[in-house]
């Protein structure tokens, strides 16, 4: 069966930092992978060498059997591999309902229109309602983002990607910044996506990984230490000495 | 996570309720007519008010909805102007088909220059479009043969309007015509804003990073509002050569693109009716001030603009709004 999401050999160096080491690794479809690593480990640089944000001096990016390497941000994008930030990076003065539609104009090739009135297109707009009801956004969609409470905005990065139709959605730290009791919600959100969608997400809460996630890859100074599920994380002894800390999870 | 204090009204009514007109805005076209009424020595000035007052609404999309800061914009005002009066020499004087002559020529230019500009951003983008600018003056000031020059363009002749109606001393049929082609540009303006492009041009200016995350083709909208926004540009300068039958460097100059930036700053950037109100207020106050002190107005001028910049950042129009909404919320 052809991975969702393929890296073969990612390399990035900035002078003589490296901060992508020959990163391999495939994510079947559906998977729910969690990537983890101290900070400065390069997991964001990660899903930028992905996403397309930053060029790799070598190696491969292939999606849904498709080598998308060359293939500019956008382009990625449009074939069905999103990203959300770590800190939000949203339109301020749109509102959810206007932000949103305006993704699923986007996918839909319908921006070029300039004659056409924005809320004709009913089926895009009801499209992005429905998403953005099903992140319990439905009730401030029609109040400016800047208004909103962080944790909406969390959300709407979130609904701004899944308006993409994406196969492959990477979150950067979809909790960062959310109070811990309410990062399990956020998560369960995320939990109840499609099973046809595949996820890779970065997260420092050690119980929300174990909790959500069905695999999970580590990253120590650019390079990819060792994946796994999340028994054989645990119970990893190099691990539980760079990341984890000796008394181990649990 | 969800607030249920904000009254639900369907999506897409939601949003065609921002696209709707208000009473407001008829009031404003009806009083644009004005000038006919009650001031008909004023035609001239109100003319000349609405053609720049187009010329600030064509920045206006591509600075205040696409985010594009051109400080050369007069390039193709006066590429119009001179491409209508060319035409209009070398014989066709047809004022509605010259007006399309004057936008067609800005927006080809347009289309050319609109490859680099949508490359850059920021200061870098300034810097090219003043060279853009300065170019185009130069080869106009160059081409003695086909543009006069210095001298200007001398032997324009508009036709009378749909073969019927004569451009008058008074200006009459020059302020008519001003107003409907202004009218039927704001038209077009106002569906553009309220359209899928129109919302993607506002994704570009509140976050081009995000507009890629997206998947959109952020270059190609800005391509396109760059060469719509000359088109009008352009429209703007043909309206002003075939109204006043002559044109000179000054269509071209850096002053005119710097005074559209300064009108439309006043007016409101990204507010619609930014430029057309910046423009009466900018023109107005020329005329009142340098009938005061005809070489230091510009004093005012600059005062006006700090006045508006520091406690009306979103420009007169903005304010305008604002003290719209306190009213509305205060009458409830």
């Amino acid at each position: 069966m052809t991975a969702a999401l393929l890296a073969k050999g990612l390399d990035k160096r900035f002078g003589s930092l490296v901060v992508a080491g020959g990163i391999s690794f495939e994510l079947p479809v559906g998977e729910r992978c969690a990537l983890i690593g101290p900070n400065g480990a390069g997991k964001t640089t990660l899903i930028n060498l992905l996403t397309g944000m930053l060029t790799p001096d070598a190696g491969e990016i292939v999606l849904n059997g498709e080598d998308i390497s060359r293939a500019p941000p956008a382009r990625r994008v449009r074939k069905g591999l999103a990203r959300t930030f770590q800190i939000n990076s949203l339109f301020p003065k749109l509102n959810p309902l206007e932000a949103t539609t305006l993704a699923v104009c986007e996918r839909r090739g319908e921006t070029g229109d300039f004659l056409g009135r924005l809320a004709a297109r009913r089926d895009a707009v009801d499209e992005a309602y429905d998403i953005l009801k099903s992140l319990r956004l439905d009730g401030v969609c029609r109040r400016e983002t800047r208004e909103l409470a962080y944790g909406q905005q969390r959300l709407l990065e979130i609904a701004l990607a899944l308006a993409t139709q994406p196969k492959v959605l990477l979150l950067d730290e979809p909790a960062a910044g959310v109070p811990k009791e309410d990062s399990g919600e956020l998560f369960q959100v995320i939990d109840g996506l499609s099973r046809q969608l595949t996820l890779l997400f970065i997260e420092h809460d050690m119980d929300v990984v174990f909790r959500f996630a069905s695999r999970i890859l580590v990253m120590v100074g650019g390079r990819l230490l060792l994946e796994g599920t999340p028994a054989e994380i645990a119970n990893d002894a190099r691990v539980r000495e760079v990341y984890l800390g000796s008394a181990g999870h649990g | 996570m969800s607030d249920a204090s904000v009254p639900a009204k369907p999506p897409a009514e939601f949003l065609a309720d921002g696209a709707r007109w208000r009473w407001a805005e008829i009031a404003f076209w009806l009083a644009a007519t004005l000038p006919y009424f009650v001031a008909q020595d004023y035609l001239q000035l109100a003319g000349q008010v609405l053609i720049t007052g187009l010329f600030a609404m064509s920045l206006d999309l591509i600075l205040g909805y696409a985010g594009v800061v051109s400080l050369g914009h007069a390039a193709f005002f006066g590429l119009g102007a001179y491409a209508c009066g060319v035409a209009s020499k070398w014989g066709w004087g047809e004022p509605i088909t010259g007006l399309l002559i004057g936008g067609a020529f800005a927006g080809i230019v347009g289309y050319g220059a609109s490859f680099i500009v949508s490359r850059f951003k920021g200061l870098a983008l300034i810097m090219i479009t003043l060279g853009l600018n300065q170019l185009v003056a130069e080869a106009a000031n160059s081409a003695h043969g086909l543009t006069g020059g210095a001298d200007g363009l001398q032997g324009v002749h508009t036709w009378d309007l749909l073969g019927y109606f004569h451009f008058d001393l008074y200006g009459v049929t020059a302020f008519w015509y001003i107003l409907a082609v202004v009218f039927a540009c704001f038209l077009l303006t106002r569906r553009m804003v309220h359209s899928p492009f129109g919302l993607a041009l506002r994704g570009i200016r509140e976050n081009s990073t995000r507009m890629v995350a997206i998947g959109a083709a952020n270059r190609a909208h800005i391509r396109k509002a760059f060469v719509i926004a000359a088109f009008m540009a352009g429209v703007a300068g043909a309206l002003l050569t075939e109204t006043t039958e002559t044109v000179s460097l000054e269509t071209l100059s850096f002053q005119r693109s710097a005074d559209v930036l300064v009108m439309l700053i006043l007016g409101g950037v990204g507010q619609l009716y930014g430029g057309v109100v910046g423009a009466a207020i900018y023109m107005v106050a020329r005329d009142r001030f340098s009938d005061v002190n005809p070489q230091y107005w510009y004093f005012w001028i600059g005062l006006l603009l700090i006045a508006v910049v520091v406690f009306l950042p979103n420009g007169i129009v903005g304010g305008l709004k604002k003290l719209g909404g306190y009213l509305g919320r205060a009458g409830r």
